[in-house]
């Protein structure tokens, strides 16, 4: 399969005031991240809070500008891309959020928040935008009628049904999904889960699939990347991952999920952070499978 | 022996255009010691039948029917100064968010002592000193600095740590934690919980936990009680509603479970 996206050296430092003399310290978000997403994939990207999966995913759209190294959507650096060519590119790469309270207008009835995409880019007649919004609500199982709703009048599930219908508006060909799916209860959130794998397979969608549910991740990513502050520390097929944790921090991670047989054995490794070296290069450990060791 | 806590009937409605019945004739048990998890989704009614146990629900909300015995009394009947000297000092709450639940002015320390004063049960000198033993309980590391911080200049494990403190303070029989780990990542999570085991067998406590997760369940709980709007559709021992879970309901929020197959 080919790389739709490829992800090179991706750096993101901040620059934190420390006070009005001191100099201010650099936090390294992402530190020299590198990754393929092949064509029709879900590939994950999974990690705790604070370990730059977000700002990578942000970086990636150009929502904040990286420091320094390439993205790479099929074989063109979007980092090197004019205003311009970068408002086109950004109809095959779009994002959902999180929240699904504050992503959408409270003031915008929904069928406008799903036909701004079209309005933004000058695209169809007022009708033909129109029939489009339509077609978009019924393909994530909402009803055509309720296109004059505003947000309020919908669920914490229906909400993020809009915000996929918004993000399909332009026909995209990657959706970052940013914790997409994490605010919502468990019975909402297998629904919504469903619909974007039916989306993957109907629209030939490929996604980065940003989250913290490794459980998730497992069940429904090909391919996986975990990062701790700043770096990927192991990444490779879901299977062999999760059957052959190998670096420290995910051994730890893994371990710290509970699971649902109260008679399991809790075997908890606690992370100890002189146990591995914080710059050592990702080194093949099995067949598409890589850790920091 | 009775239980530490017996809810009968607790019936609680919202007041409005339409009125809204939040809790349902909810009947629950916890004894001594025994860990009770609570779980449901969004709107299932699990937190605000925990804020009625300690008579915390806010207009327009009130209940309106049912029974809340404690220690020999029925708590809905008690006066409000009453009341006071229940909250805290005989049940205590743990919240999920603890930045927003912690005073962000006062030392850590000096909200532990609070606590204690408030009760009566130190006084200022005392409740300092107890306020170091509290953090030092609760696994914080170096507690006779930590006393003077202030909640801002700790990790979101650390305020909930303190925010556990502050509940133990008084060495209630009985603490009511709602969703005290969904706002942590995993690995700090499995720290949180393994400190509630911890403190549980160490003071003896009855913990009722409130959450939406069934791996918290599955690790914490002796019974659980499942809530579908406002109402108990199941209770029963931890293994039988994990792995021969009877209502439909239960049954569909297992398969949701990432993972239950």
């Amino acid at each position: 399969m080919a790389a739709l996206l490829e992800v090179r050296r991706l750096v993101k430092h901040f620059a934190r005031k420390q006070g009005l003399f001191a100099r201010p310290s650099i936090v390294r978000a992402v530190d020299d991240v590198s990754f393929i997403v092949e064509e029709g994939e879900m590939f994950g990207l999974v990690g705790e809070s604070g370990s730059g999966k977000s700002t990578t995913g942000r970086c990636i759209l150009r929502l904040i500008e990286p420091t320094s190294g390439e993205v790479l959507f099929r074989g063109e650096n979007v980092l090197g891309f004019s205003a311009a060519r970068l408002r086109q590119a950004r109809r095959d790469m779009q994002i959902v959020f999180q929240d699904p309270y504050s992503s959408l207008n409270p003031r915008m009835r929904v069928g406008r928040i799903v036909e701004e995409p079209l309005v933004i880019h000058g695209l169809g007649s007022r009708a033909e935008r129109r029939a489009r919004a339509e077609e978009l609500f019924e393909l994530v199982g909402l009803e055509r009628d309720h296109l004059q709703r505003y947000p309020h009048e919908f669920s914490g599930g229906q909400r993020q049904r809009i915000g996929i219908a918004r993000a399909l508006a332009l026909n995209p060909a990657l959706i970052v999904a940013d914790e997409a799916v994490s605010a919502l209860d468990v019975s909402i959130q297998a629904q919504v889960v469903k619909l974007l794998l039916d989306l993957q397979q109907r629209l030939k969608l490929t996604y980065l699939f940003i989250a913290h549910d490794l459980r998730l991740v497992e069940n429904i990513c090909s391919r996986v990347a975990v990062m701790y502050l700043g770096k990927i520390v192991e990444t490779g097929e879901t299977a062999s991952l999760f059957r052959q944790p190998t670096h420290p921090y995910t051994r730890a991670l893994l371990s710290a999920i509970p699971t649902l047989d109260p008679d399991a054995v809790r075997q908890r490794i606690e992370l100890d952070p002189a146990s591995f070296d914080r710059e050592a290069p990702l080194r093949q450990i099995a067949a598409g499978h890589w850790a920091a060791i | 022996m009775p239980p530490l806590l017996d809810v009968q009937d607790l019936t609680v409605v919202f007041d409005g255009a339409r009125q809204v019945t939040a809790v349902d004739r909810v009947s629950l048990q916890i004894a001594s010691g025994e860990t009770l998890g609570v779980v449901g989704e969004s709107g299932s009614g699990k937190s605000v039948t925990a804020f009625s146990i300690l008579r915390l629900v806010q207009p327009p909300g009130r209940i309106v029917r049912g029974r809340v015995m404690f220690e020999g009394r029925d708590l809905l009947r008690l006066s409000e100064p009453e009341m006071r000297e229940v909250r805290g000092a005989r049940i205590s709450l743990i919240f999920q968010e603890p930045m927003t639940a912690l005073n962000p002015v006062m030392r850590v320390g000096d909200q532990i002592a609070e606590a204690l004063t408030v009760h009566g049960m130190a006084d200022s000198r005392d409740a300092r000193a107890r306020a170091v033993e509290l953090l030092d309980a609760v696994r914080i590391a170096d507690p006779a600095r930590r006393v003077r911080d202030y909640p801002h200049q700790l990790s979101g494990g650390m305020r909930q740590r303190v925010m556990i403190a502050i509940a133990l303070a008084c060495r209630p029989p009985l603490i009511i934690a709602d969703e005290p780990t969904t706002a942590l990542d995993v690995t700090i999570q499995a720290q949180v919980l393994e400190l509630l085991r911890e403190l549980k067998e160490r003071f003896q406590l009855a913990l009722m936990l409130i959450t939406h997760d069934f791996g918290v369940i599955a690790e914490m709980a002796d019974r659980v009680v499942v809530m579908y709007r406002g109402q108990v559709v199941e209770d029963g021992p931890v293994r039988q509603i994990l792995r021969a879970p009877v209502h439909p309901y239960t049954r569909s929020l297992l398969a949701a479970v990432p993972g239950m197959k």
